[in-house]
Parts: structure tokens; sequence; C-alpha cells
């Protein structure tokens, strides 16, 4: 929770000595309170104040990264319990695991499969992000041979699973130089996990099976000298890992309880491909930072990850499609021309519904800012000069050999000036975007 | 170490609305479906704050469906022409909680069958399952007003969940749901303020806030399912806090926006096999509604239904 600029005041020297360029240290405290000043303006603030106050202004949640290079990922550090309140900012990390009884050619076609676990889908690149190695064998050898081998056959970042210290010890000195997230650190193996997260400057996982004994744990790892925690919840039932989950979220936003304010790790790899996706997809809602499944088929990941592409959106932007002109089918020099607008809900439902009309057409994508039909119009986003611009720059004219631009019914009053604007031929189509089958099988 | 509570106080809860009416409540359902009840946020305070389980209605077209992909047609083409034996299949074999009656077939674009027709395969589906009936319009307002009432009438005394009610087209509906007993669902397109606004026009009509069910309209995985997702939570919070126009259970129409997706209906191999594809699209879409909290659920693929099924036992 933020400090009052009150509660800033009292740790402050009280000289009034205007160094910082302030008038007096009640002003340079209400002004800290406010995020307008930088406590480095004070020459002379006390160091325990320092760390006081950089304690109280650090993030509720920890942000953690594992991983290196381009491959490198970030969780936690969020701040709100609902994405309407702000937004979630950094994306749940999906890993798939691999058992460390696989070695050899199934391990090898293992990790290809999971390296093919990525899709572009609307002009965005997604993927899986993590591998997590899980020490099935119990034997250290074969763990740190299979991390080994991971990090060859894999750029993705990686995660070590053991109950083990010995096997975590003996496989992170493999791969520290890429990062790894390793655990588990239980209450009986906290110190000698910790020792090795902090030998190889890696994060941390602290596994327990409820929130008090995960407090004492996160503590414990803190005082071993490792800041970087993330947090399992040891639950067998989905129900409890998730009732769980969300206390934790709300201690750490609500009652800055800081045992807590670390990101957090789950487990979907029970059942069928698709009750994993399931498990996942409402571990990925309600506030797991990495969810850890088994399955490799595409047809269960890519919702997965389409999922946490929609939840992780910022709400206050809307969410735009590239202006440009989409053909959709394969369309001749003769089909239709239909214009919308560059919001994305705007577009997929025009695009659906041509696709349903199974008239191969193309849409002319205009840039509204992200807003729909009316509002564009509303706020002159939406003009005949707009409509204009987009003709000429896509060379419409050279991919049809008519003139005839369809607008969407709820603009046909600007038809008259988009017809002196451009020297196109305006059609009105329909105002809900749901005739357009009709539309377009008859009329055009 | 001790943890802090997070005790949270909400003064309001969803309410809970019954449907269905068995014969000794004046009608011939053998089961009713109790919907509603959360007086937490999804999955805060202790499980028992969830409220009622979440439902699943399959949906039954009124005359053979002309835009299903092939996957997903496949799995009812013995019964395609047969909404009757289309509800029993539903409810014998798949296993849905209700049947949701879809009148597209009376869109004057989609067939423009007449109320006769309606009313036929209205009283056909209530003989052939016991389960209780949505009966849900075609979208029309013209045409919704002019057959649903006599629908709403040939269903009298069963307790239905019927609509959809809008902003610009009340009236009829809300009348007759009144006349004869049935519950009603009030739908918004994507704004919260336009949803509370029409539960309080069918409310101004006498009609009971608690009989009402929402439908805030449903964007599919991958188009738009954040919109659906945060009005539906920040509904919940309306609720908790004590709005009584907001604290109705919610309908999802995921089966149609699902199946409308590319990844659900295309042929893209390097998406995974199609006839996994699609089904698995369609739950993941009712899964992420479900983190937002809703209570009906309206789906189409067996397969869909069985993942989704699965998910809820674990959760409630």
């Amino acid at each position: 929770m933020a400090l009052t600029g009150l509660q800033i005041f009292k740790m402050l020297p009280k000289s009034n000595c205007k160094k910082c360029g302030k008038p007096t240290c009640l002003a340079f405290a209400m002004a800290l309170a406010q995020k307008k000043a930088n406590l480095d303006e004070c020459p002379t603030v006390s160091d325990e104040a320092r760390t006081a106050l950089a304690e109280a202004s650090s993030p509720p949640i920890r942000m953690v990264k594992f991983g290196t290079g381009d491959s490198q990922v970030q969780i936690g550090q969020e701040t709100v319990m609902f994405r309407h309140d702000e937004k979630f900012y950094n994306p749940t990390v999906i890993a798939v695991n691999v058992s460390d009884s696989l070695t050899g050619d199934a391990l090898k076609s293992r990790l290809e499969q999971i390296n093919e676990l990525q899709f572009e889908r609307v002009g965005t690149h997604i993927q899986v992000n993590a591998v997590a190695v899980v020490n099935d064998s119990g034997s250290a050898d074969s763990f740190a041979a299979c991390v080994e081998a991971v990090s060859q056959g894999s750029s993705l970042a990686m995660i070590l699973l053991s109950e083990s210290a010995d096997a975590l010890s003996a496989a992170t000195a493999k791969v520290a130089g890429v990062t790894p997230l390793i655990g588990y650190a239980t209450a009986d193996s906290a110190e000698a996990v910790a020792k090795v997260a902090k030998e190889n400057k890696c994060p941390v996982i602290a596994a327990g099976a409820d929130l008090e004994t995960l407090a004492d744990l996160t503590e414990k790892i803190k005082a071993a000298g490792v800041e970087d925690i993330v947090m399992a919840i040891q639950k067998t039932a989905l129900k409890d890992q998730l009732h769980t989950l969300s206390e934790a979220r709300a201690l750490a936003l609500k009652k800055t309880f800081r045992p807590l304010g670390y990101p957090t790790i789950s487990l979907a790899v029970q059942g069928s491909p698709d009750e994993q996706a399931a498990e996942a997809i409402s571990l990925l809602c309600k506030y797991s930072s990495v969810v850890v499944i088994e399955t490799a088929e595409k047809y269960a990941v890519l919702p997965i990850l389409t999922a946490i592409m929609n939840i992780y959106t910022d709400p206050q932007k809307p969410v735009q499609v590239e202006a440009k002109i989409y053909p959709i089918g394969e369309p001749g020099d003769d089909a239709p021309v239909l214009l919308t607008t560059n919001f994305s809900l705007t577009y997929y439902t025009v695009e659906s519904d041509v696709e349903a009309s199974r008239v191969p057409s193309y849409i002319m994508v205009v840039d509204t800012e992200g807003t729909s039909v009316l509002t564009a119009y509303s706020g002159d986003k939406l003009n005949e000069k707009v409509v204009g611009e987009a003709l000429k720059k896509h060379n419409v004219a050279d991919l049809v050999k008519h003139k005839k631009l369809v607008i969407p019914g709820y603009v046909a009053v600007m038809s008259g000036k988009v017809e002196e604007e451009t020297g196109w031929e305006v059609i009105v189509g329909p105002r809900e975007s749901s005739m357009l089958p009709k539309f377009l099988q008859e009329a055009v | 170490m001790p943890v802090p509570r997070v005790a949270d106080t909400f003064k309001g809860a969803v309410s809970r609305v019954t449907i269905g009416a068995t014969a000794e409540e004046g009608g011939t359902r053998t089961t009713t479906v109790t919907v509603g009840g959360a007086s937490n946020v999804v999955y805060g305070g202790e499980p028992g704050k969830l409220g009622e389980k979440p439902v699943i209605a399959i949906d039954v077209p009124d005359s053979a469906p002309q835009d299903w992909s092939d996957a997903l047609a496949a799995q009812y083409k013995d019964v395609f022409d047969d909404p009757a034996a289309w509800a029993k299949k539903a409810v014998d074999e798949y296993g849905a909680d209700l049947i949701c009656l879809k009148f597209d077939g009376i869109h004057p674009d989609k067939g423009d069958l007449g109320a006769d027709h309606a009313v036929k395969v209205t009283k056909d589906v209530l003989a052939a399952v016991g389960v209780p009936l949505i009966l849900w319009g075609s979208g029309n307002d013209a045409k919704d007003n002019q057959v649903m009432p006599k629908v709403s009438e040939a269903a009298k005394g069963e307790n239905c969940l019927i609509g959809t009610v809008t902003e610009d087209n009340y009236k009829s509906l809300t009348a007759i749901a009144l006349a004869d007993s049935h519950k009603i669902i009030t739908e918004a397109p994507l704004d919260i303020n336009i949803g509370k606004q029409v539960n309080i026009l069918v409310s101004d009509m006498g009609y009971p806030l608690e009989n009402i069910v929402t439908f805030q309209s449903t964007g599919a995985l991958g188009y738009g399912i954040e919109y659906t997702y945060s009005i539906q939570e920040r509904q919940r919070l309306a609720t908790l806090g004590g709005d009584k126009m907001m604290a109705m259970p919610s309908v999802v129409d995921v089966g149609s926006e699902a199946w409308r997706a590319k990844e659900a209906k295309s042929d893209a191999p390097e998406w995974g096999p199609a006839e996994a594809r699609g089904p698995m699209w369609e739950a993941a879409t009712a899964i992420v509604l479900l983190q937002s909290g809703t209570d009906i659920i309206r789906l189409r693929h067996p397969k869909a239904v069985a993942t989704v099924k699965n998910f809820i036992k674990e959760m409630w």
C-alpha cells in the first residue's frame, strides 16, 4: 500500500533545507506520495528512511524474471483483482512439462513437439514460453542429464521441478547461464534449495499446502538471500487451488501482505488435453502466473494461449486490426469492396458475416483508432477524406474493375460526400452486419 | 505464520431463479433447474459463496439449420429435421440440463416460418423431454412480436425462460411472459448501462426483478470474449454492492458464437485436427466465461458439453 505524504514526512530530515527544490520537507513528502518526485533528490535522507520508503513503494506483487535473452519471461507485478480496474500486466506463462525419464529420440521428439507450439492469429504471434523438466526418475544424474539435453534442444525458458535439493543442485549447475526457475523449496528443503538458487542466481519456487506455510517459507527463503520467489499452492482439488490463488492475490493487493506478494505457478497436467485446457484456462484467468501443462496438442494449446491474449489486453484501449484490404475467399476483379473500421470487434463481425455469405469479397478497413462505425463517424474519424486516402493507399482501383464501394448502413448519410471526394459509386449496405450474407447474395 | 483475513462484506447476492414446473407446480416437467445465488466474486471467500451450480442448455433449432459447420452438424445428422428428436437426444445422450429452443426459422431471412410452426415445435419438444425449456426468439423484432407471444401461450404453466427482450423491444414479450408466468431474458449489446436500463424498463412494467436472467451478449474466445468477461465481472460486483437492478443470474450464448470462429470451423491442419478443434474452442469459450461468473451456458457440441460439465463438477 502506498504511503501518505504525512507518513513519508515523518521519515524525512525535516530540515527544510530546500536542496530538493521544494520549499519544505512536507511539500517534498507530498510530491513523493504523488510520485511527482524521487527520493534521490533529497541529499540528506537517512539510510533507514531510504530502506523503509523503498520497501513501502515496492510493488505489492514482486516481478520475477527467468530465462535469458529473447526467451526471458517476466511474471508478477500485478496490481488489480479485475482487469477492468486497470489491466493485467504480465501475461501468464504456459510451460509444457518434460519427464526426465525420457531420453534419446523420445526426448528429442517431445522437444520438437513443444517447440512447434507457436501460432499466428489475427496478426499476432503467440506461443508456449517455457519447458518444465520434471524429476520423475528420482535420480539426480538423470535429471541433470535431461535438463542439459533440454537446454540444448529448446531455446525456451526452463523450469526445473524436483523434490530433491541434490537433484536440483546437480541440474541447476548445468544450466545456470540461462537462469532457470527452480523448485520445489518445501518446509524441509527450503535452506538447501535456496542455497542452490543463490549460488546460481536463479529464482526459486516455494511450495506449500496452505498460505500460512507459504508465508513462512517465503520469509525463510528471503532470509537466505533469495528474493525472486514464485509460489506453488499445492492443493489436490482444482476448486481449493483456485480459491487459495484468489485469497493470495487479495492478501497481496488489499492487505499488502508481503510474505505472499509473489507470482504463482500451478499445474494442469492431469486428464485429457481438453480437461487440461479447461483447468489451465481457469488458472490463468484467476491469478496463476505460470501454468504447467502436459498436453502438447495444438488444438488444446491454441485456446489456452488465445485466452491469455484476450484476458491480458488493456481494457482501456480498444483492440485494433491492421487498416488494410482483407481478401475474403478468393475475390476476383468483380468482387464487391466493403468498407468498415479497424475496431477489432467490428471487423471480426463483418469478416465472419462476409465469410458466411460465401461471396468472395474485399473488406477495406480504415484506421478509426479502434472505434466502431457510428462512434468513428460521430468523432469525424470516419469521413470522405479517410475513405479516399484508404482507396488510394491500397490501390483498390487496381484490384477490381468496378468503382463501387459498399458502406455500412449506419453511415448512409456520408454517401454523397464520399462519391464527390473519391469518384467511386457508393452502395449503402445493411445497418446490421448480420444482414450482410443476404445483402451480398442478392444485391451485389 | 498467521495470515490476515480478507473479509469482504457484501450487501447483495445474485438472485435465485428457478426454471421449469413439475406436475405439482402446474407444469409437466420432470426436473426443474435453479441458478444464481452467488454471494461473492468467483472464487472469492469460501467455496459455498459460488452459489448454485451453472447449468448447460443445449441448442435445439426449430428447423434444420443452414449454416452449421460439418463437424458440428454431424453430431445431430439423424435428428436434423426433427426438433423433438433433437431435444431428446440432447437430454438422453448428451446430458443437457435444459433445452434452448432457438427460433431461427421464423426469421424473415432464414425461413420466415409462421406461428403455427413455432407453436407445434414448442409442444412437440415439451412432450419429448422432461427438462425445462428456454424459448429464444429470432432477433427480428417484428417477427418475434408476432410469433413469440403464441409460443409463450403454448408453453403456459411450464415456467419457461423466454426471450429476449431489448431496450427497443420489450413490451409485448414482457407482458405475455407476465401473463403466462414465464421467466424472462433481458438482452444488451455488450453495454452494462443498457443492460441495467432494460432491466429497469421491464421491471417498470410490473415484471418481478427476481424472474429476470440477463444476456449481455457473448463474444467468442479470440473474438471479443474479454468484453463479455469484464461486463460479467462488473455485473457481479454491482450485484454484491447491492444493486438490485443488476442482481440477476446470466446466460451466455457460447454455441453459436464459438462456432463462428475460424479456429473452430476452418480446415487448418496447422492448428490441429478439425474434429477436436471445434468442440475445444466451444468448451474453452465457456470455461473463460465461467471464470467471470455466469449461470446458464448455451452449448452445441456433445464433446464441449462433456468438457464443461466435467469442469463444473470439479468446481461445485
